[in-house]
């Protein structure tokens, strides 16, 4: 039995969300980590797309941002910004977005912005919106990944950074997203997907050895089970190397 | 026409006190050295703008030059916080810092709003987020053509940007390549500009992909080689991580922070490209 531990499988549950081919936007930290690890392993066609402009870069190892030289050096394009969130984003032509958050709340909306219910006295001020509310609008899917804890699943996000399914069914149509929104919510104890018709996330995936009520327990709302829940792989041998090649290729960031 | 003159005498000349300032270059070209200069010239009451406020912004904050930041995403790239932002958000220190807040889109279509003339720029964008009540640039405009509700983003004009580039020529033409970001919109939609560069060439030579600005679009032009760091510049430096990994510790306290200001910034002189 290989031992391993609940980020990895969280990172390898994404990766393998990314089917080969795909064209993926990518945010620093554990989206890149993810959509590195797969074209490493089952999606070496995966076209990476980054904020900073690159598109198609195909690095050996992994960027500490979304900037760094090898991006630009290993692109197919290299376009300006501009450019990058209007005609490659904003248009709809690309198929996964990939975010982390700070809050998400049952229906996937994300906080990326303020913790605290005052904005101009917050609590903590976190880095804010970036690309994140164009790709959460634009991509054909978007997968979040994030720890989940009763701190990140809030009952209410203390500030709308990004629209997921906002309060239900109508609110994508109604506010112009063209986009598929949030499809799948990837933690470090299982994976949440949107109701078909309330749009609100149900537990449909879990790690082994995670119990439903360790995940109740890490979640701020009363959280819908799937009624076709299913337990998630653990990583492979060849799933494990790769990422452990891959995180020894950065170095560590601070906390 | 551009002017060849020193670090010093372009940001004495160009940047002013209560000046509107952009200072870009997306992970790759930051005018580290000419952020600097601002920091050493003592300049108050700035209004800093940038789409990813990053370690220049952290530093210029911190060190008392900013009244208002407009920005779109204010974090150490792929390392966590910038600690003197977040001392002035939280706890006013050292000054309050106004904040004015997009998102990356809004931001780039601001900019090429500025560049363009035109009084606003217009993107799917903001609607059902909470930025827009935050921000007044930000308004629901109807398209007069299919009547699609779309969002309309306030034209930036920034008084002055300053950015760093590879290289320019004697007449002061500036070339850059590799992430060429959002410069090119910051220029133009600014009243004056300053450009640092690696060197200063006879010819510019052809490039794939690079952006050329023309001399008479920009105001000042100084030689500072490696005024980049810790960011870079493609084909003449790597990006310094180690350094973006460093700062987070350096910043967290606001008595190592000022020790490295006193050592770094305000105990160098300006670079004045004695080689160039």
């Amino acid at each position: 039995m290989l031992s391993y531990t609940a980020d990895e499988m969280m990172t390898v549950t994404a990766a393998r969300a990314l089917r080969d081919g795909m064209t993926c936007f990518v945010g620093i930290g554990r989206p890149s980590e993810a959509a590195n690890l797969a074209r490493a392993t089952h999606a070496p066609n995966l076209v990476l797309i980054y904020e900073s402009g690159t598109i198609g870069a195909k690095p050996d190892g992994l960027p500490l941002s979304i900037g760094d030289g090898i991006l630009a050096e290993t692109a197919d394009a290299v376009v300006s910004v501009p450019e990058i969130f209007n005609y490659w984003l904003q248009s709809g032509r690309i198929d996964v977005g990939f975010l982390g958050a700070a809050q998400l709340d049952r229906h996937g909306n994300i906080n990326t912005t303020v913790i605290g219910d005052d904005y101009a006295e917050p609590a903590v001020r976190l880095p804010g919106a970036g690309g994140a509310p164009e790709i959460a609008a634009a991509c054909k899917e978007v997968i979040v990944v994030l720890r989940q804890s009763r701190r990140t699943f809030a009952e209410r996000v203390d500030f709308v950074t990004s629209v997921g399914f906002g309060t239900g069914p109508d609110s994508r149509p109604e506010l112009g997203l063209t986009g598929g929104g949030p499809r799948q919510v990837i933690t470090d104890l299982g994976v949440l997907r949107p109701d078909p018709k309330s749009f609100e996330l149900v537990l449909a995936g879990i790690y082994p050895g995670v119990s439903i009520a360790q995940v109740n327990d890490n979640t701020g709302w009363d959280l819908a089970i799937s009624p076709d829940l299913a337990e998630i792989a653990p990583p492979s041998g060849d799933e494990l190397t790769a990422l452990r090649e891959l995180l020894a290729s950065v170095p560590a960031a601070a906390s | 026409m551009a002017e060849i003159v020193t670090l010093a005498e372009a940001i004495a000349a160009a940047v002013h006190d209560g000046d509107t300032v952009a200072m870009e270059g997306f992970t790759h070209l930051i005018p580290h050295a000419a952020g600097h200069e601002v920091i050493r010239q003592h300049r108050r009451g700035l209004t800093l703008v940038r789409m990813t406020p990053d370690v220049i912004y952290d530093q210029m904050i911190g060190a008392g030059c900013a009244r208002k930041l407009v920005f779109s995403w204010a974090g150490n790239p792929g390392v966590g916080s910038l600690h003197r932002f977040r001392d002035a958000v939280e706890n006013s220190w050292p000054g309050r810092l106004e904040l004015e807040e997009h998102s990356h889109a809004g931001m780039a279509n601001r900019y090429q709003a500025g560049a363009s003339g035109l009084p606003f720029g217009v993107l799917r964008g903001y609607r059902g987020t909470s930025l827009a009540a935050q921000t007044s640039g930000v308004a629901e405009i109807v398209c007069p053509f299919t009547g699609e509700v779309l969002t309309a983003v306030s034209a930036l004009r920034p008084d002055v940007a300053v950015i760093h580039a590879q290289r320019a020529d004697r007449n002061g033409n500036v070339q850059y390549w590799g992430i060429t970001g959002v410069q090119k919109e910051a220029v133009l939609a600014s009243k004056r500009s300053v450009v640092t560069v690696e060197e200063v060439v006879e010819v510019l030579e052809p490039r794939p992909g690079a952006v050329v600005l023309p001399a008479w679009v920009v105001s000042y032009v100084a030689c500072v080689p490696g005024g980049a760091h810790p960011s870079y510049a493609l084909g003449y430096s790597q990006r310094d991580n180690a350094f973006y990994l460093a700062w987070d510790q350096i910043s967290r306290d606001r008595g190592t922070f000022a020790a490295w200001l006193d050592e770094h910034v305000y105990g160098q002189g300006a670079r004045v490209g004695a080689a160039c």
